[in-house]
């Protein structure tokens, strides 16, 4: 168990490629820290820093007390579970346990011991004497993880174990990581580019995009208070709508939609709204602010994303499949329920509305819907 | 696997009947007509072939001469093969460790390949030069006075080294591809679960290399045993007085120079029943211990 630091990190390639720039995160004790972000933002090069197995350019990464840099891999005290779960082919399964604890000369009545203790946790007490390509996928991911839990390191490090996954074994083997991680208690890096993924697992969310830091929060938090658009449109699924607005006075106005912001604005002239699509009612005829165009509709069971433009810009709502679609539409949305972002920088605007709005009726949203 | 289905039973026939004319013209006539004139005495300017029964066979084997030069083929044979194996190897290892310039790197090593087998003796043989050879020279600071083509032993250890030379870019060329097939994450893997690389080498990338190196074994003992033969011709210069030659080079200099066609019939069979017997034992008993993917 270990706490990991990681200090203005960067990894500079030798033909002057910034994957990761100046990254700075504290991981405490215990904790489940996701790093997420589309391909080439460099997560997993900031995991493979960690894990040694790419050097570091600049700045310093500890664990537990010791800066790791100039560290073997082997002797940083780390295990780390790959994508494409990386188990040796020619050994057994109980080898492929054992083997990273034979070779730190662990006394054999204890390597039988925690193999038999990981593989009884992983539900792989029949598969012990088979070689891995006699193993389903589901089965061999477990057999990784397995290889990380005997060694009983300071740190796991897992590089989108799932992605190799079908469906329906991903979810259940997420529940799995989960419940293991808690159970353990061992400090954890997990590296994804499914947001829902990083949603259900984290302690912490740490978004990436091209190399550098969007946000760090708790889960909740970077969905409730997107800091940047990026980091908005990226986290939760449908994406959030972002469109431009433009506030004067007290009102905002979306194309031809005005809204009536209340007392406090957040900020005067062009402006970049960013709207869940979740927090949208839809309202027969034009009662509600925003006329809508519907365009097409996605069903998806209990809910459907309804594709439509309000104005010129495009704008997605998650309904309730029971509402019928009128031929006119209007959307609305409670004042405190929209984002704010500088149109130039993309970073979110604070405003007292949103508060007041939240604390007034966070007990009473869920009565209402 | 996959059955292909044809729409005519003669189809399939026809399909492999130029790969079994060309086996039959180049490899099962041959044999047959060997096998068949070992058991004869022919007549050195063609009058006539007696019939002698195994006699060819006893009198080779019979032979102190045969036995002597089938135990230097044997040193030969394992030395070159696990040389040329060991040496290929440990240059793909490194090889395959260098980063910057490793392509020029590979292509330096794997050029040799490219030099024909009798060329390469020449060069051997150049390199062995009594007066002109490097190699002799620098065994002279050791105060060995090398007689390449004199010596018995000084000629052995020199065809066994331009041998070796000669074959190592080929087990190189398999080697190195060999490792590069072995997953990245697995060795990642590996790196964190084990810190000595040496002994990442012999659990991790040996097995995994076991395939690839089954496959060079069978490839350089018969490389060993026939493939040399332009190596020591050139070395031995035709005078084979009381120089070492492996098998198959006294089978060609008693058949077409002291022309006894039944005597080198007899060896060649013998050597095609050894080279029949080592394959098996190969595919019997090493193979079962080889992982394949």
């Amino acid at each position: 168990m270990a706490s990991i630091g990681i200090k203005d990190v960067s990894k500079i390639y030798n033909g002057g490629v910034t994957a990761v720039s100046a990254v700075n995160i504290d991981i405490a004790d215990g904790e489940f820290i996701v790093l997420v972000g589309p391909s080439g933002c460099g997560k997993s090069t900031l995991l493979r820093m960690v894990a040694g197995l790419e050097t570091i350019s600049e700045g310093s990464v500890t664990i537990g007390d010791r800066v790791v840099n100039d560290v073997d891999p082997a002797d940083r005290d780390i295990a780390m579970v790959f994508q494409n779960y990386a188990l040796y082919p020619h050994m057994s399964v109980y080898d492929n346990l054992a083997y990273g604890l034979k070779n730190r000369r662990t006394p054999k009545a204890e390597i039988d011991a925690r193999v038999a203790e990981a593989a009884r946790m992983l539900e792989l007490q029949p598969y012990l004497e088979r070689k891995p390509r006699a193993l389903s996928g589901g089965q061999r991911q477990r057999v990784a993880m397995g290889r990380a839990i005997v060694r009983k390191p300071s740190a796991f490090l897992f590089d989108e174990p799932l992605s190799n996954l079908d469906a329906k074994l991903r979810v259940s083997m997420r529940g799995e990581i989960k419940r293991l991680q808690r159970r353990v208690g061992t400090t954890s890096i997990y590296v994804t580019h499914d947001q829902l993924e990083a949603m259900t697992l984290a302690d912490r969310l740490v978004v990436l995009s091209g190399g550098k830091i969007e946000q760090i929060g708790r889960p909740l938090e970077v969905y409730h208070r997107p800091a940047t658009t990026f980091v908005a449109s990226f986290i939760g699924s449908p994406a959030m709508n972002l469109v431009s607005g433009e506030v004067h006075g007290s009102k905002l106005a979306l194309g031809p939609a005005l809204i009536e912001l209340g007392a406090t604005v957040p900020t005067q002239g062009a402006v970049t709204v960013g709207l869940r699509a979740e927090d949208l009612r839809l309202h027969q005829g034009l009662d509600g602010s925003m006329p809508f165009r519907i365009d097409y509709v996605e069903e998806l069971g209990a809910q459907r994303l309804v594709h439509g433009l309000v104005g010129d810009q495009p704008m997605v709502a998650a309904l309730s499949a029971e509402i019928p679609l009128p031929e006119t539409a209007s959307l609305s949305i409670a004042s405190f329920r929209l984002h704010f972002f500088d149109t130039a920088s993309g970073r979110r605007i604070d405003w007292a509305g949103e508060r007041a709005g939240a604390a007034a009726t966070s007990t009473v949203e869920f009565v209402i819907s | 696997m996959k059955r292909v289905q044809f729409s005519s039973v003669y189809l399939p026939y026809l399909f492999i009947a130029p790969q079994m004319a060309i086996i039959f013209v180049f490899f099962y006539w041959p044999s047959v007509q060997a096998i068949q004139s070992s058991f004869y005495l022919e007549d050195p300017f063609g009058f006539g072939a007696t019939f002698v029964g195994l006699s060819n066979y006893s009198d080779a084997l019979g032979s102190v001469q045969y036995q002597a030069i089938a135990r230097f083929t044997v040193v030969f044979t394992v030395l070159v093969t696990f040389l040329s194996l060991g040496i290929g190897m440990l240059l793909a290892v490194k090889a395959d460790a260098v980063l910057k310039g490793s392509s020029t790197y590979k292509t330096l090593l794997i050029w040799v390949y490219a030099i024909a087998p009798p060329v390469a003796g020449l060069m051997g043989m150049m390199f062995f030069d009594q007066h002109i050879g490097p190699l002799v020279k620098f065994a002279a600071l050791f105060g060995w006075d090398m007689k390449v083509g004199l010596n018995y032993n000084d000629t052995a250890i020199a065809m066994i080294i331009v041998s070796v030379w000669k074959q190592i870019p080929y087990n190189f060329i398999f080697i190195l591809s060999g490792l590069q097939s072995i997953p990245v994450s697995v060795r990642e893997a590996a790196a964190i679960d084990c810190r000595s690389g040496f002994r990442r080498f012999w659990t991790m990338t040996l097995p995994l290399l076991a395939p690839t190196a089954f496959f060079l074994l069978i490839i350089n003992m018969t490389y060993a045993l026939f493939d040399t033969f332009g190596v020591i011709d050139v070395m031995v210069k035709d005078k084979a007085a009381n120089n070492p030659i492996t098998l198959v080079y006294k089978v060609y200099m008693d058949g077409f120079r002291g022309n006894d066609l039944g005597g080198s019939s007899a060896q060649s069979v013998i050597l095609m029943i050894v080279v029949f017997v080592l394959t098996i034992f190969q595919f019997r008993f090493i193979e079962r211990r080889v992982h394949y993917n």
